[in-house]
């Protein structure tokens, strides 16, 4: 066991990977000799040489497009965007291309790859640093779209992301990339994708979260508690496919359902909660599913970025407001 | 003159040796002492607001910024060719272009302090607010470009962008449709030789990147950007060139960025100290100092009570800007629609009521 922080993580699901499987190579912006602006990738190109780690031009939707080929022709790429907001020049190799070429080579290839993206406000950055568009990439057929919220998760999510023979949206969230300690194994193992996990056991409402919020309504039911208020929490940390029976048998339990996330919540992720709970478990709700999600703004410069984010007060105000209701 | 340097020839035009020596003198631009004064100046200022900024934020009073230090000539010399109404299309490092516009060092702060309002540049005409997804701006410079072909409008665009820029495809977009549509938009590449850790030989396999105005059968010219009368010479007559109806240019302005990328970046560990003492030796403002002190234009007493000056009236633009202290909710909210939907001025509401319980909890 190494107590491990969630970049940590990122570095040693990438190192176990590059050693076990000589098909895995890692590139992007930065990503070589410097290790990442975030140090995501540090030290992997000392330990793997410049053919397996390396620096890219400054170019999305050349990364993508390349890794693309690559991983028809045996490779497995794993590849970065620097941030999640600079990924969009890349939406067409991977909403016409990688999602799309086993389906249309009717199975004769298929684009094993990961695309690594932090994403997530609340760090004080620059316009295009601070969005949460998971959304937009489960809306694309073909693809996979995982969040982890932990170190221990990260790792083993990341694992097998790199060994699915699909292409793996994986977002990271910037904001806790530090923040989270915890201890994590060594070597390889996994943590399947499409399975969500039950991080509290509660009765009275179901909060369904992922990546960074998972820490703000962790917060949030700390003021819940004190008001006898027992939630249980879902991290969904694969955003499609979707791990639907553990949502429901959540809900049928509690009868109440509260959905956090950090996206604009029109035609968001919640969207599709909300769908699911009133699709599968209609009768057992007592309150209307709630989304507590970013408004449909352009998430704004720092000194404004608090009327944007989901504050543990925010999500208390709301959740009460469920269980109350 | 931008004729006799073919791209292929792989030549760098230059008029000022490392020393402020001037060593091409048939080049040389016919310049007042006004306007040498005001230029040095304007380098001098760029310089100062730029270190002043890096250390508001290492106080904490500002986030990210992008310096400019040692590409100060390249903007400057920008700023002070083009006229008060061409457009400019900025990247994110020309500062000194932007205050010749008209733009103010408090809205710049507060930009970087996280104001959109940093973006308003009240007073500035026809220019852009500065684009952080890299290249993308240079399709706008094109299209707007295409307008003002279109309305016989004898405006020129001018646009920037950054070497590792030049890798992305809207650069290769934006040429190609400029150069078929023959609108009038210099292109300027600051190339500083690095794009974040990653230095130009790992960016591109070209000899240089003005080699590349020939595929897309424009004209071309590599410049010493260090140089603040070669970049003065080179940009004055693309201006007019491109003016008079002759499409599209590239400028390769040679340079280096001495700072760092940004203040959240670490340069030592990418590039080495022999390097940046190399190109400390061609320091723009060095160079330009030596030139006006020999010309008798300019002296160290001067340039303290200048340097000083500016320390102050910077000082007092930030404090203007970080006096800002509130970011209302409706910020957030009344930009992105000419008619705010229904949908979204009920979350505006939802917002104001949840800020009003917050308060009512004593929350912050
Ligand atoms: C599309 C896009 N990808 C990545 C980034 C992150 N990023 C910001 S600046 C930068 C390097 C830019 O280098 P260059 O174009 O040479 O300009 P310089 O910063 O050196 O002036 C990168 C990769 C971005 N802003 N936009």
């Amino acid at each position: 066991m190494k107590v491990l922080n969630i970049l940590q993580s990122v570095t040693e699901a990438l190192d176990v990977m590059l050693e076990k499987d000589q098909n895995v190579i890692v590139y992007g912006e930065d990503v070589g000799v410097e290790g990442g602006v975030f140090r995501a990738t540090e030290g992997l190109q000392k330990k793997f040489g410049v053919e397996r780690v390396f620096d890219s031009p400054l170019a999305e939707s050349a990364i993508v497009g390349t890794a693309v080929g690559m991983a028809v022709s045996g490779l497995r790429p794993v590849v970065e965007m620097q941030f999640s907001g600079f990924a969009y020049p890349a939406f067409n190799q991977i909403i016409s291309h990688a999602s799309r070429m086993r389906n249309r080579s009717r199975g004769r290839f298929e684009t094993p790859m990961v695309i690594r993206m932090p994403y997530g406000g609340g760090i004080n950055a620059l316009e295009h640093h601070s969005e949460s568009m998971e959304a937009t990439w489960a809306h694309i057929p073909g693809l996979k779209v995982v969040i982890p919220s932990t170190p221990y998760d990260t790792k083993g999510l990341l694992i097998s992301a790199i060994e699915s023979n699909d292409t793996v949206i994986f977002m990271e969230p910037k904001r806790i990339y530090r923040a989270i300690k915890q201890e994590v194994k060594e070597g390889y193992y996994t943590i399947p994708i499409g399975k969500a996990k039950v991080v509290t056991p509660g009765k009275d409402v179901t909060i369904i979260a992922y990546g960074a919020m998972i820490r703000e309504v962790q917060k949030a039911m700390v003021l819940l508690a004190k008001d006898g208020i027992n939630a249980e929490l879902i991290d969904l940390r694969t955003i499609y496919p979707l791990d639907k029976e553990t949502i429901v048998n959540s809900i049928k339990k509690t009868g109440r359902v509260v959905f956090v996330s950090e996206g604009p919540t029109s035609f968001g992720v919640g969207a599709e909660i909300m769908a699911v709970a009133n699709e599968e478990a209609f009768l057992h709700l007592e309150a209307p599913p709630k989304r507590v999600s970013g408004y449909d703004i352009i998430v704004p410069l720092p000194k404004g970025e608090h009327h944007y984010m989901q504050s543990p007060e925010k999500i208390y105000y709301e959740v009460k407001k469920t269980v109350e209701y | 003159m931008i004729e006799k340097y073919d791209p292929v020839n792989d030549e760098m035009f230059s008029i000022l040796d490392n020393d402020g020596n001037v060593v091409n003198s048939q080049e040389m631009p016919e310049l007042s002492d006004d306007h040498l004064l005001k230029a040095y100046k304007l380098m001098l200022f760029s310089r100062v607001a730029d270190e002043m900024a890096v250390l508001y934020q290492r106080q904490g009073r500002m986030f990210t910024y992008p310096l400019n230090k040692g590409q100060e000539a390249i903007a400057a010399a920008t700023g002070l060719s083009m006229r008060d109404d061409d457009w400019l299309v900025p990247a994110f490092r020309e500062l000194g272009c932007y205050i010749a516009k008209g733009v103010t060092m408090s809205e710049l702060y507060m930009y970087f302090m996280g104001y959109e309002n940093g973006s308003l540049f009240k007073n500035a005409k026809n220019i852009l607010p500065i684009s952080v997804p890299i290249a993308s701006q240079l399709l706008h410079a094109t299209g707007i470009g295409y307008t003002l072909k279109l309305k016989k409008d004898d405006k020129v665009v001018v646009t920037f962008v950054g070497d590792g820029g030049t890798s992305e495809g809207d650069f290769h977009e934006a040429l190609n449709f400029a150069s078929v549509w023959k609108v009038p938009v210099v292109f300027i590449v600051q190339n500083n030789q690095y794009a974040i850790s990653v230095p130009f030989k790992t960016q591109s396999a070209s000899k240089s990147i003005a080699i590349k105005s020939v595929a897309y059968g424009i004209k071309g010219i590599q410049v010493d950007g260090n140089d603040y009368f070669a970049m003065k010479k080179v940009v004055e007559e693309a201006i007019d060139y491109s003016r008079s109806g002759n499409g599209p240019i590239l400028i390769e302005a040679v340079t280096y960025r001495q700072g760092a990328h940004t203040t959240s970046d670490d340069p030592t560990k990418y590039r080495t100290k022999d390097e940046e003492d190399v190109w400390s030796c061609k320091d723009p403002l060095k160079r330009m100092k030596n030139y006006l002190i020999t010309k008798g234009l300019w002296n160290d007493e001067e340039e303290e009570k200048i340097h000083k000056q500016f320390m102050k009236e910077i000082d007092s633009e930030f404090i203007k800007a970080e006096n800002i202290k509130s970011y209302p909710a409706e910020d957030a909210f009344d930009y992105l629609y000419a008619e705010m939907p229904a949908d979204l001025e009920e979350q505006k509401r939802y917002h104001l009521n949840f800020l009003k319980w917050k308060e009512s909890r004593g929350v912050k």
